[in-house]
């Protein structure tokens, strides 16, 4: 076990140096100079210029420039953004504010998505499984902009129920409204993947071996078709937990979280390499991770895929 | 309702006092999109305190639903429309869901057929016994219940019970798992055991000691069993009693010797007739020139009747010369490594044998031993680690490309499973003629012509050519699969069970297909199964595998009368109805 688990964390350096590697090649690659862009609409003072391509390395050639980058990860340092913080620190004070948002809408998307999602499973084909199957095809259907739009205008601004945007420190109860529309599009997946799980686990020989045993549904439900039905919701969930934490670029936009994916997003348009180097990095770390843990829990969840070793 | 034969004989003095189980007239819908389809049709049974009685019949006889319906687990929409389930004097079929809990486990127990399936993966072996003890209030307390589930678990016969309670399903084997659901099933003394098939996914071997097993607790405890099989010789051999379904009807019921030397319903008579295990003890019991009077069982006019098979196949086999060896297997030999262990696993070890042209080798054994890996490394599917495959002579280890497709045009095989083996997406025509593409023969018009021609010689109707495999019975769709074998007008068919999925009168219709086809077109076969009964009626030859070795070879007659190998022996006697053959 603990050797599986070095051996994937041991995987995770060559990731790590390509991604780095193609990430910074990218921004490099971009087309348009950051330093010049800087200055707006202001003429560029040559000198100053000149000091900035210096300081950010921008002088030097591709590779060169990269190998200092690297060389600072490995001294804990991720460089300097455009407006002269340390990127170790942007990273300190957003992602915080993400995770928060990416667990209340796990959360929400959980309990209510395995919840519905089994009962329309357990009534197939009567209303309640019609109107679920319905709606969740509505959600999934429109564009997260539209729903964050409509849910922005209808409770912020009509009903007055939450704050439009997110304020400073991003206090919880303003997190809500945003995880809500993130947790809506996972929501629909999530009942339709558990709906179908419960109906196939359902009509397994093992269920009915489980009836003929002399157990009532109330424990058959939970004991024999949930467990079973939640391999696949597990494997779901996990990615999506990924996707939120490496920030929901739209839905932070619109509410204004001060997340790891409107971040992300400026420090692209400026073309601030370092930022957006150590910003996707970190967020393939943690795509690797969350899919360590996902493998994990599976053998939890079912022995069969145990590691023995 | 009174199809059923009715038999002047089939009274039964020894037991007496108030049924246990009476159903009577009984009806079972399923509802589709079309309406109401009826798959039980007044059908009635006694069964009588402590006694065994089997329900034998093909698959969609009704059998099974019949089964379920008495403990109210019917699949589906199926529901029960007509009639009554008196156990004890109660009928089931009136009684509440709540009321049906207590019956279910406590007073009737439930042993399903397939033990890959009827366990759930993610719960422990102990907790699955633990939770049925439990429920049925057979042991409370923590120590009480565990100490009950590996006592239930041993009397199955899973002696080092302590230490496998913590394991899971897919740790053990399928004979194991069986062993955990019979015991389950018995876990709290019922009244009844409903037995759907106990065995039939199981080696022969493992199916006896089970059965011996099933039967010894049964009568010890005194439950009565209800057994469910499609085999007559092994339900004659197991039951006292005997009811045969068709179409959803009982047929024919009585007791179970009677039933068997002399059937008086067609259908039942046509099942005797086929009946694999009961044909190689008939063609065994007359070779050895013992007048047996009570199997001259009636031989029908539909082309089926395998004894005369097997001795026209004798007769032509003494008569011929010797031939030429269509296939040449010299010491092969097939390792495979394990993952993360250091011992290599070998699959099939120095095999070696031949099969003459125009001939049958039979390659018997059970799952594991090695005998599918042979098929593989034939059809050069896997690579032999050692050893060498001759095919008419030609080595075929080094061949590549054209020549490789050479070989396998002339060598075409046909798997078990004809559900599986068919691509649903595609009709039966295209199916057919899809070898013919791959090896680019002939024309479109001329390709069409061939499909026509081998429907015909495997007697399907040439409409068939534009339907689709799920509009086809397991039966048809075998015999779709052996034309498209034949597509390419090949000299070898290596046939990898091909008749054990199938229905005992399907099987024997293939199995007489196979044999014209070899007499018409000189094929050469090289037949696996695990099932010694039906090799007697189509094989030349047999050869014995275990763990990856030939153990014995020789002719059918010589393995079936005179085995040399304990193996060998143990293989014979597992064939059901060994026990009534010569107990008469």
């Amino acid at each position: 076990m603990a050797g599986y688990i070095l051996r994937r964390l041991l995987q995770a350096i060559p990731v790590f140096i390509g991604t780095t590697f193609l990430i910074y090649f990218m921004v490099f690659a971009l087309p348009g100079d950051p330093i010049i862009a800087l200055f707006g609409d202001k003429t560029p003072n040559p000198a100053i210029v000149a000091q900035l391509r210096q300081q950010y390395h921008l002088d030097q050639p591709f590779i060169v420039q990269y190998l200092i980058y690297m060389g600072g990860i490995f001294q804990g340092n991720f460089g300097v953004s455009f407006s002269g913080q340390p990127v170790i620190e942007i990273l300190a004070r957003t992602f915080p504010v993400t995770l928060r948002l990416a667990v209340i809408a796990l959360l929400m998307e959980t309990i209510a998505g395995i919840l519905v999602g089994m009962v329309a499973g357990l009534r197939k084909g009567k209303l309640f499984d019609g109107t679920t199957l319905a709606i969740s095809l509505i959600l999934i259907s429109l564009p997260v902009f539209v729903i964050a739009f409509v849910a922005q205008f209808v409770f912020g601004v009509q009903l007055g129920w939450a704050r439009t945007t997110v304020g400073d420190g991003a206090p919880i109860q303003d997190l809500i409204l945003p995880a809500i529309v993130l947790a809506s599009i996972s929501f629909a997946q999530i009942v339709r993947l558990t709906r179908s799980s419960v109906i196939e686990t359902s009509s397994l020989d093992f269920v009915r071996t489980a009836y003929s045993k002399g157990l009532g549904r109330r424990r058959i439900i939970p004991v024999h078709i949930l467990r079973n039905s939640l391999i696949p919701v597990v494997t779901y969930l996990a990615t999506d937990f990924g996707v939120l934490l490496v920030g929901a670029t739209v839905t932070e936009g619109i509410f204004n979280v001060p997340g790891v994916g409107n971040t992300l997003y400026q420090a692209i348009i400026r073309g601030e390499g370092p930022t957006v180097v150590s910003f996707v990095t970190v967020m393939v770390l943690i795509y690797l991770l969350v899919n360590l843990a996902v493998d994990l829990l599976y053998g939890l969840l079912d022995p069969r895929i145990r590691y023995v070793k | 309702m009174s199809s059923t034969t009715p038999r002047p004989t089939a009274s039964r003095p020894t037991v007496s006092g108030a049924p246990l189980l009476e159903i009577k007239n009984l009806q079972v819908g399923f509802q589709t999109q079309n309406g109401m389809v009826q798959a039980v049709r007044g059908a009635s049974l006694t069964l009588r305190a402590g006694e065994t009685l089997a329900i034998v019949g093909e698959s969609g006889s009704g059998k099974s639903t019949t089964a379920h319906a008495v403990i109210n687990l019917l699949p589906g929409s199926g529901q029960v429309t007509g009639g009554e389930i008196l156990f004890e004097g109660r009928d089931l079929t009136k009684l509440s869901q709540k009321e049906m809990e207590e019956v279910r486990g406590k007073l009737i127990g439930f042993v399903p057929q397939d033990p890959m399936s009827n366990l759930n993966p993610v719960w422990s072996i102990g907790f699955q016994v633990e939770e049925a003890i439990k429920a049925n209030g057979i042991a409370t307390g923590r120590s009480d219940i565990k100490k009950h589930a590996i006592a239930v678990l041993k009397e199955a016969g899973l002696g080092d019970a302590e230490k496998r309670l913590r394991q899971f399903p897919h740790q053990f084997s399928g004979g194991m798992r069986q062993r955990v659901l019979i015991g389950m099933g018995l876990s709290s003394r019922p009244k009844l055991l409903i037995a759907d098939e106990p065995t039939s996914a199981l080696d022969v071997t493992v199916q006896r000691t089970i059965l011996d097993n099933l039967e010894k607790l049964t009568r010890e405890i005194g439950t009565a069993l209800l057994f469910i099989t499609h085999d007559l010789g092994l339900a004659a051999e197991r039951a006292e009693n005997l009811v045969v379904m068709y179409k959803g009807q009982v047929v024919e019921s009585g007791p179970s010797k009677e039933i068997l030397q002399n059937p008086l319903h067609p259908y039942t008579q046509r099942l005797v007739a086929a009946a694999p295990s009961l044909a190689s003890r008939r063609i065994q019991s007359s070779s050895k020139s013992l007048v047996d009077l009570d199997y001259s069982a009636p031989r029908t006019a539909e082309g089926l009747d395998l004894i005369k098979a097997a001795e026209d196949r004798a007769e032509l086999q003494a008569a011929a010369p010797k031939r030429e060896s269509a296939i040449v297997l010299q010491n092969l030999t097939k390792v495979y490594r394990i993952r993360g262990s250091k011992d290599d696993f070998k699959a099939v070890d120095n095999v070696s044998f031949e099969i003459e042209r125009g001939t049958t080798m039979a390659l018997v054994g059970e799952s594991g031993s090695g005998k599918s890996t042979v098929a593989k490394m034939l059809l050069r599917l896997e690579d032999a680690t050692e050893g060498k495959i001759l095919i008419n002579g030609t080595d075929t280890a080094p061949l590549k490309g054209k020549a490789l497709l050479d070989l396998r045009r002339r060598m075409q095989p046909v798997f078990q499973d004809p559900y599986g083996s068919l691509d649903p997406l595609r009709n039966i025509g295209n199916t057919i003629s899809e070898p013919l593409t791959t090896h680019n023969i002939g024309d479109k018009a001329s390709r069409r012509a061939r499909v026509l021609e081998l429907l015909d010689q495997v007697s399907l109707p040439s409409t068939l050519a534009t339907r689709y495999p799920n509009e086809l019975s397991g039966g048809q769709r075998q015999r779709v699969a052996i034309a498209r074998a034949l597509a390419l007008k090949p000299d070898i068919v290596i046939l990898d069970e091909a008749v054990s999925a199938l229905d005992v009168l399907v099987q024997a219709q293939i199995l007489q297909l196979l044999t014209d086809l070899q007499t018409e077109l000189n094929l050469t076969y090289l037949f696996i199964t695990h099932d010694l009964a039906v090799v007697r009626v189509i094989a030349d030859n047999v050869s014995v595998m275990q763990r990856g070795k030939i153990v014995e070879k020789a002719t059918t007659d010589e393995v079936f009368d005179n085995p040399q190998m304990e193996y060998t022996k143990e293989l014979l006697n597992a064939i059901p109805g060994a026990g009534i053959a010569l107990g008469v």
